[in-house]
């Protein structure tokens, strides 16, 4: 008895205090929350959750889903330590949602806009089949209705457990963008941690601006292979946020709390294009 | 391709059988790693020598006009059976000294960059467009990292969805990755019948979901990764096997070239009736239609074609 109070007042504990992995400064999670979970002292942007997430973003009240009904079933069979329908029913009682992505519609500032936020949670963000065609009926519903993209990665690549499926959603995704471009209507991608593999190499690296969110990892190629290729040490920052930004490959860094007046004012300087020839 | 509903209910049950009928069968079949060691094998026919065989005149074109030239990546303009047609693919090399040259077929930034100027130049010439992929996938080094990789492959990706001429996708070797796609996103993707296509290599994929690179793991990943011809023409991947020469490509180079040149005149003939919209716009639902049949609304526990 005295062991489980014991072990309630530990998770309790755990809960109640943060730890930044940034600068090992222990803050209470309440008002790390207030912050915008960034480190009151580092500035470390702490991962968010989808629906922390929208709450920062998203003009309170106006968030409208779509699509989320998609799931994915098991087109190759694949099985390695565990049948990939298992990691997907597992997967989806952890967040409570089908897969890798939330779209729909929202207001920022009051200005109307297709929003898409991937879960890094859900097998690390994965790209397979239901990512790509929700990505790419965003893409679509955006066309539809004349609504700027904003795109919040965090992915670490193709889903493998889906094979060569997984590797066509790059293709695909990037059609849509390529069709919704010509309506001249702006996508902005916020990059955050981590967008990497598949996902990079497609939709997250096509913004007509791309935004990354500070220390966001963000590279093709993985850390790991990339060191046992070249037998290099890398630097500690490489594929870092600062790092992209130096070698020309985001436009900005954007601190959380600056987050949402940043793509509220880019939005509405590419709302108003003079021309309507499409 | 109906799937069978039956046949999904009964998957589990039925697993255990179908191992014992795979095994038996396997005796003809080679299996999966040793498909991708036959894909890879250098004495197989690449790029050059198919446009040695089957294209005329052709002028090859270097460096991305930003940074270098990507020897990974060969592209050009040449004439195939009489009509100026536009072409890019990979390199991995024969030799030793020509792999380490062309750093064994994987691409840097700047052999994508090239290939985005054929892509320019063939929707600004009306030039059909027919490209190789024959590479493990992109180079995983610093600099191309540095040199944004990422955004170079999408950029292609994005640049071939829009094209309005025609584009045939040839896969001859070993096709891997976003580096192997970023010249895949055609109205037609023709596959060779000992050639792979697949999201990443077997000992990447063994690595990263089993955690070991073992022959036994890499072997195993193979198999389920599903990168034959004859899986990807059940996903809908490909469009059509091309047959090789008895014992495969490697033993006769003019019969591979005549088969795979044949297949593509066949296919630009048919892609040449469609007009410039209508062409992208066949491209575009070819991709859109990516693993749709797959997709669950309601609770079907599984789909696959693979039972």
């Amino acid at each position: 008895m005295a062991e489980v109070v014991e072990r309630a007042a530990t998770t309790q504990a755990a809960e109640m205090w943060v730890k930044c992995p940034e600068c090992a400064t222990l803050a209470f999670r309440k008002e790390v929350e207030r912050n915008l979970n960034v480190c009151l002292k580092c500035g470390y942007h702490f991962p968010l959750t989808v629906e922390q997430r929208l709450a920062i973003v998203a003009d309170r009240g106006t968030w409208r889903q779509i699509d989320s009904e998609l799931k994915a079933s098991d087109p190759l069979g694949f099985v390695d330590s565990k049948p990939y329908w298992k990691r997907l029913e597992e997967a989806r009682a952890q967040t409570g949602r089908n897969d890798a992505i939330v779209t729909g519609t929202c207001e920022i500032e009051h200005e109307p806009i297709a929003l898409g936020v991937m879960d890094f949670r859900f097998m690390g963000g994965s790209m397979g089949v239901v990512v790509g065609e929700k990505v790419a009926r965003l893409f679509a519903h955006a066309r539809r209705n004349r609504l700027p993209v904003v795109l919040f990665c965090a992915s670490g690549g193709a889903r493998m457990q889906e094979g060569i499926l997984s590797l066509m959603q790059m293709a695909k995704t990037c059609t849509a963008v390529a069709r919704y471009r010509d309506l001249r209507l702006p996508y902005v991608a916020v990059l955050c941690y981590p967008t990497t593999g598949g996902v990079a190499a497609s939709f997250a690296m096509l913004g007509d601006l791309n935004l990354a969110e500070p220390g966001a990892l963000i590279g093709f190629a993985g850390r790991r292979v990339i060191e046992q290729t070249t037998g290099e040490r890398l630097p500690p920052r490489f594929q870092r946020a600062e790092f992209l930004l130096e070698h020309g490959m985001v436009d900005a860094i954007v601190p959380r709390r600056k987050l949402r007046s940043t793509l509220a004012n880019v939005l509405r300087l590419l709302k108003n294009s003079p021309r309507h020839d499409s | 391709m109906a799937l069978d509903k039956k046949n999904n209910k009964n998957h589990k049950h039925a697993r255990s059988g179908s191992e014992s009928a795979d095994s038996a069968a396997q005796i003809s079949r080679p299996s999966a790693i040793d498909r991708v060691k036959l894909a890879r094998d250098p004495r197989r026919p690449q790029t050059l020598d198919y446009i040695e065989r089957f294209i005329d005149d052709f002028f090859e074109i270097h460096g991305d006009r930003r940074f270098g030239d990507d020897p990974a990546i060969v592209a050009g303009i040449g004439r195939f059976r009489g009509r100026p047609v536009a072409l890019v693919g990979h390199q991995r090399g024969h030799s030793t000294a020509e792999r380490i040259k062309r750093n064994f077929g994987r691409p840097n930034p700047e052999g994508y960059r090239k290939a985005a100027r054929i892509y320019e130049l063939a929707e600004r010439f009306s030039l059909p467009l027919i490209t190789f992929l024959d590479t493990q996938g992109a180079e995983p080094g610093v600099g191309a990292e540095e040199r944004g990789q990422a955004e170079a492959i999408a950029r292609n990706l994005e640049l071939m969805a829009r094209l309005t001429v025609p584009s045939i996708a040839c896969v001859i070797g070993e096709g891997g990755s976003g580096g192997a796609l970023a010249l895949g996103v055609a109205n037609v993707v023709l596959m060779q019948e000992n050639a792979c296509y697949s999201v990443i290599t077997p000992e990447g994929c063994a690595a990263i979901l089993w955690r070991e690179a073992t022959p036994d793991k890499v072997a195993e990943a193979a198999e389920a990764l599903k990168l034959s011809a004859h899986d990807l023409l059940k996903l809908g991947v490909i469009d059509e096997i091309v047959e090789e020469p008895a014992g495969g490509a490697h033993r006769d180079y003019e019969g591979a070239a005549y088969k795979l040149a044949d297949a593509i005149e066949r296919h630009l003939v048919k892609l040449a009736l469609l007009s410039p919209a209508a062409l992208r716009r066949h491209r575009e639902r070819k991709f859109a239609a990516m693993g749709k049949k797959f997709l669950v609304t309601k609770n079907v526990a599984k789909v696959s074609v693979f039972n």
